[in-house]
């Protein structure tokens, strides 16, 4: 356990002074890890696997503030994740209270569907109910690869209103995946 | 979206955090709360007339010592459970500690007191309207600290919210000294204390549907 610890921490350390390819590799090995966790505990879920895991990785970016160096990492991203899955269980149940016997026969057709890997809430379709000022700089600076100086001439908005757009856009997104849960 | 986009689009978004953003945030938070809690207060209550002198008595402070300890204590609480992660540990103890004071202090004196003095002593003249004082004072710093413990990333939110409660209660309670004629004791061991919860009790509630992020 302790070498993942250190590996995990140098990685999300160095992501949190800017270094975007070792935070990417850091969200790469968390995306397992939590894999890993979530199929343990979600015995009859294992088609929502991949949603939590996603969602968690988002709670853990939007979240990534709150982190103390003195703190094991472990023992943070951990709490999250726990949030995050007790969060889907409560939206479940609330939901399922309302629809369990419909819920169940599609349960059937949803097993035969796609891989196993896919999640089944496409945060791409997700995105594209954000206002455009802030779905288009997540469009364009992220997905794209335009630099902030060319989306702001591309869309007008100025550069400021770019970088704040996609930041915004990412604690947005959170919430519409609350929401749709 | 794959999981692999998500961590691409993410990564991207990689730029050096500003990690002091806590106590932005809760300094923030706790000026424009104080500040709404003053202003609440001037309004509503007003200063008290002998403010200039009771505030050369020993007795003033050890009541403004109070929810002042009170206030360091929840603060201290709410930026633990504002972190994944983080039990909250001796800040328990700290929260702990000042009511067991009042009350170790309020005992005695009430117990030395003729029974007949005793009633009067515990409900003062205001007893009626402090807590409810206190809760209105509350509700400026309330709003503002539950904004601050969001945008952090709490993860036990009932407990969160009870905290932040706490931390609102105890400023207002605070700023209602400037106010309050009560001298005694023994008052402030049960009004204050019950002023103060009020608040507490309505974050515990509201706390897993207003934090929620």
């Amino acid at each position: 356990m302790q070498p993942v610890e250190e590996r995990l921490k140098t990685l999300f350390l160095a992501g949190l002074d800017g270094d975007a390819a070792c935070y990417r590799e850091f969200l790469d090995k968390l995306s397992g890890h939590l894999r890993g966790f979530l199929r343990k505990r979600l015995f009859h879920l294992q088609d929502h696997i991949e949603d939590i895991v996603q969602e968690t990785l988002l709670a853990v970016h939007n979240g990534r503030h709150t982190y103390r160096s003195d703190q094991p990492l472990t023992a943070w991203l951990h709490a999250i994740a726990r949030y995050k899955l007790m969060d889907f269980f409560r939206s479940r149940a609330r939901h399922e209270a309302l629809n369990e016997p419909l819920d169940d026969y599609l349960e059937i057709f949803a097993s035969s569907d796609a891989e196993p890997a896919d999640a089944k809430r496409d945060i791409g379709k997700l995105l594209e109910q954000l206002p455009d000022k802030q779905r288009l700089p997540i469009l364009h600076v992220k997905l794209q690869g335009l630099s902030v100086t060319q989306t702001a001439q591309l869309t007008g908005l100025s550069e400021s209103a770019v970088k704040v757009g996609v930041h915004r856009g990412l604690k947005a997104l959170a919430a519409k995946i609350r929401g749709a849960l | 979206m794959k999981t692999q986009d998500l961590v691409a689009l993410l990564a991207s978004e990689a730029a050096p955090v500003d990690r002091r953003i806590m106590s932005k945030r809760f300094s923030q938070a706790m000026l424009l709360g104080a500040l709404g809690a003053l202003l609440l207060m001037m309004a509503c209550f007003g200063l008290r007339p002998d403010l200039g002198r009771v505030a050369s008595t020993f007795l003033f402070w050890f009541k403004l010592a109070f929810p002042l300890a009170l206030a360091a204590a929840s603060l201290w609480t709410c930026t633990r459970l504002s972190r994944p992660g983080v039990a909250i540990g001796w800040a328990n103890l700290a929260l702990a500690a000042p009511v067991a004071i009042v009350w170790i202090t309020a005992i005695p004196l009430v117990l030395l007191t003729p029974a007949s003095q005793r009633v009067a002593l515990l409900l003062g003249h205001t007893w009626r309207v402090c807590p409810f004082a206190i809760a209105l004072l509350s509700i400026p710093a309330f709003i503002m600290v539950f904004w601050a413990i969001k945008g952090l990333a709490p993860t036990r939110l009932r407990l969160a919210g009870a905290a932040g409660g706490l931390l609102a209660g105890a400023m207002a309670t605070i700023v209602y000294c400037l106010h309050c004629p009560e001298m005694g004791v023994p008052f402030w061991a049960i009004w204050y204390l019950l002023g103060m919860l009020i608040p507490t009790l309505a974050g515990a509630l509201l706390g897993p549907r207003w934090l929620r992020w």
